[in-house]
């Protein structure tokens, strides 16, 4: 932990620099708040997909280019299938089918693929990813559809005695975070406390030991291929509560990229914290930053957000390429 | 531990050496062009030390290897307790009773001692994953009792002090006992060692020898190990199995095997 002290701190500099002063100098803070906010709950949606890659490249050493198609696949699902059912009942369905999808994805793509080289296998769930897409909406359909947690739209007015008009905050976001937190505790609980969580991080340290020690492979895969699906369900559900399910979803996933080489492909606190940061990051960089830059070089406008991410994990594989939390990288040479 | 009545049992009438626990049948296992083994037999009598030694290169770790599932041999037979298997995986061997440690170092880093050896539990875990995640009646019992057992292996390996220290701060020579605690938390019938002391200094070698014949006296569990360390070799085995160039050149009781000329030529070479 002491090792990464200076890097967070750092960032969390970096930020404030970033944004402090222009956030002030807008004598706001009540609007300063509002954007971290919003930058937070955004970030806990990058987390969510982030963690879902960190699972699977942690078991079994595959960057999984499918999350991002994963999730789609598990919103559509869940929107379709309430539409004739609670939703809750359609989560557990949804649960259901990505389990099943894992076991497919087991069977057909990586028991075959064994030992390849990581390119290959990079390969192969790009091919997932891509076969999920079309697939996902040849059976639902590919128009937007809703998913309705129940929860009111119109945002709610806190805070109103601290910052002058108070904050706007939206009640699926608050709802959004939540989850996010219990599920993280979840998974952290079910890694470090079941016996099942200990075989896990036994394959993700050393997988011959793991074997040796009477540990199958395979059936590891299956289990984190279906927690990284019910990942992928709960991340689903909450995109598609905000933004509608539709096939951008499999895009912003994307940013899940980013996020990981921030925070590490091999760190679970890293994977939150990494999108926590993006999407912080790119909220207070386009609101703060984008006027002071279009001022300055007489831009046209914004479009920070799109590109922050990236250029942010850009000069974090310069300095640091195994991310804030990630191990050490170490080639004998 | 199970065998603990057999074990009784053994240390009252002292030592003996029992029935064929494994026997290897013409075992031949070769990587593309290069041949790692040839035609080799040997066995393994139940409560033995059995050693296999030869010069680097001469197959010894492919033979453990083949043995633990790792390899699949092109041609040969493997028996285990009479049956026959074929191209069983690493984690069935390790079902059937086999388990191992590694030359080097294997061990689950980002866990501490106790988990670490917690894992050579997993194949006696029962419960299922809900009733685990809940910690619900058969799981928590169950994991007490591993939990049991372990402790007792941690004591057995005089590693008390350790039980809470992540495996990758300990010094060589006791994440070495950790590797074996493993292997011995799985009550394996038949445990093999790949170079259990190499690298070690004088103090640590006889640590190590003395828990290999502890294990095998206290428990009966049967062991196969490599070594270079001749002296070790000689005092611990009770048979001894040389390879070189992956065929077998020699096999017997350390005093028969010291003899033997193509021994001796392949460890000292021969003058053409």
């Amino acid at each position: 932990m002491k090792r990464h002290l200076p890097i967070i701190i750092l960032i969390a500099a970096l930020l404030a620099g970033l944004a402090a002063p222009l956030a002030t100098g807008a004598s706001a803070p009540g609007f300063f708040v509002e954007v971290l906010l919003g930058g937070l709950m955004a970030g806990v949606l990058y987390s969510l997909v982030a963690l879902g890659f960190v699972l699977i490249f942690k078991a079994s050493g595959v960057f999984n280019f499918a999350q991002g198609a994963m999730v789609l696949f598990a919103a559509l699902s869940v929107a379709r299938m309430a539409e004739v059912m609670p939703l809750w009942v359609a989560a557990l369905l949804g649960v259901g089918i990505m389990v099943l999808l894992a076991i497919v994805v087991e069977r057909v793509v990586l028991r075959p693929l064994v030992n390849q080289e990581g390119v290959v296998l990079l390969m192969a769930t790009l091919g997932v990813s891509y076969f999920l897409d079309g697939f996902g909406q040849s059976v639902w359909g590919s128009d937007i559809y809703e998913i309705n947690l129940g929860l009111s739209k119109a945002p709610v007015l806190i805070l109103r005695n601290v910052f002058q008009g108070g904050i706007l905050i939206n009640k699926d976001d608050v709802a959004a975070a939540v989850v996010a937190v219990l599920l993280v505790v979840a998974l952290a609980l079910f890694f470090q406390k079941t016996a099942t969580g200990r075989a896990l991080r036994a394959v993700a340290d050393d997988h011959q030991a793991a074997q040796s020690v009477g540990i199958p492979l395979n059936r590891i895969w299956v289990i984190v291929w279906s927690v990284a699906g019910v990942v992928a369900v709960v991340a689903g559900m909450m995109w598609g509560s905000k933004l509608g399910v539709q096939f951008s979803i499999s895009q912003v996933a994307l940013k899940a990229l980013p996020v990981v080489i921030l925070g590490g492909f091999t760190s679970i606190p890293g994977a939150i914290i990494g999108g926590l940061i993006i999407g912080v990051g790119e909220k207070m960089a386009e609101v703060f930053l984008g006027p002071v830059m279009v001022r300055t070089f007489d831009l046209a406008g914004g479009g920070i957000e799109n590109w922050f991410a990236y250029v942010l994990a850009l000069l974090f594989l310069l300095v640091r390429p195994e991310g804030l939390f990630g191990e050490r990288i170490i080639d004998r040479v | 531990m199970s065998a603990q009545p057999q074990a009784q049992e053994m240390i009252a009438q002292g030592r003996r050496i029992g029935e064929v626990l494994l026997s290897v049948e013409e075992v031949s296992l070769s990587f593309g062009g290069v041949n790692a083994l040839t035609d080799v037999s040997f066995e393994v009598r139940e409560h033995e030390i059995r050693a296999i030694i030869g010069p680097n290169g001469a197959g010894k770790s492919s033979m453990l290897n083949v043995i633990n599932g790792v390899y699949h041999p092109q041609k040969g037979t493997i028996r285990f307790l009479g049956q026959p298997r074929h191209d069983v995986d690493t984690h069935e061997a390790a079902a059937q009773g086999i388990a191992r440690t590694f030359q080097n170092l294997a061990l689950f880093k980002g866990m501490n001692v106790l988990d670490n050896i917690m894992t050579g539990r997993n194949l006696r875990m029962k419960a299922g994953l809900l009733a685990q995640a809940i910690r619900f009646g058969r799981a928590e019992r169950e994991e007490l009792e591993h939990r049991a057992v372990v402790e007792r292996i941690i004591d057995f390996l005089e590693i008390q002090a350790y039980r809470k220290t992540p495996v990758g701060r300990l010094p060589y020579g006791l994440q070495k006992r950790v590797d074996l605690g493993r292997a011995l938390a799985m009550e394996p019938r038949l445990l093999l060692l790949d170079e259990p002391m190499a690298g070690m200094n004088v103090e640590e070698k006889q640590d190590m020898c003395r828990f290999v014949l502890d294990v095998n006296d206290q428990f009966g569990t049967t062991i196969v190990l490599i070594e270079h360390d001749m002296g070790v070799v000689m005092d611990i085995s009770d048979r001894v199995i040389v390879l070189d160039y992956g065929k077998k050149i020699g096999d017997g009781t350390p005093d028969e095997v010291r003899g033997t000329q193509a021994v001796i030529d392949a460890y000292l070479g021969v003058s053409h």
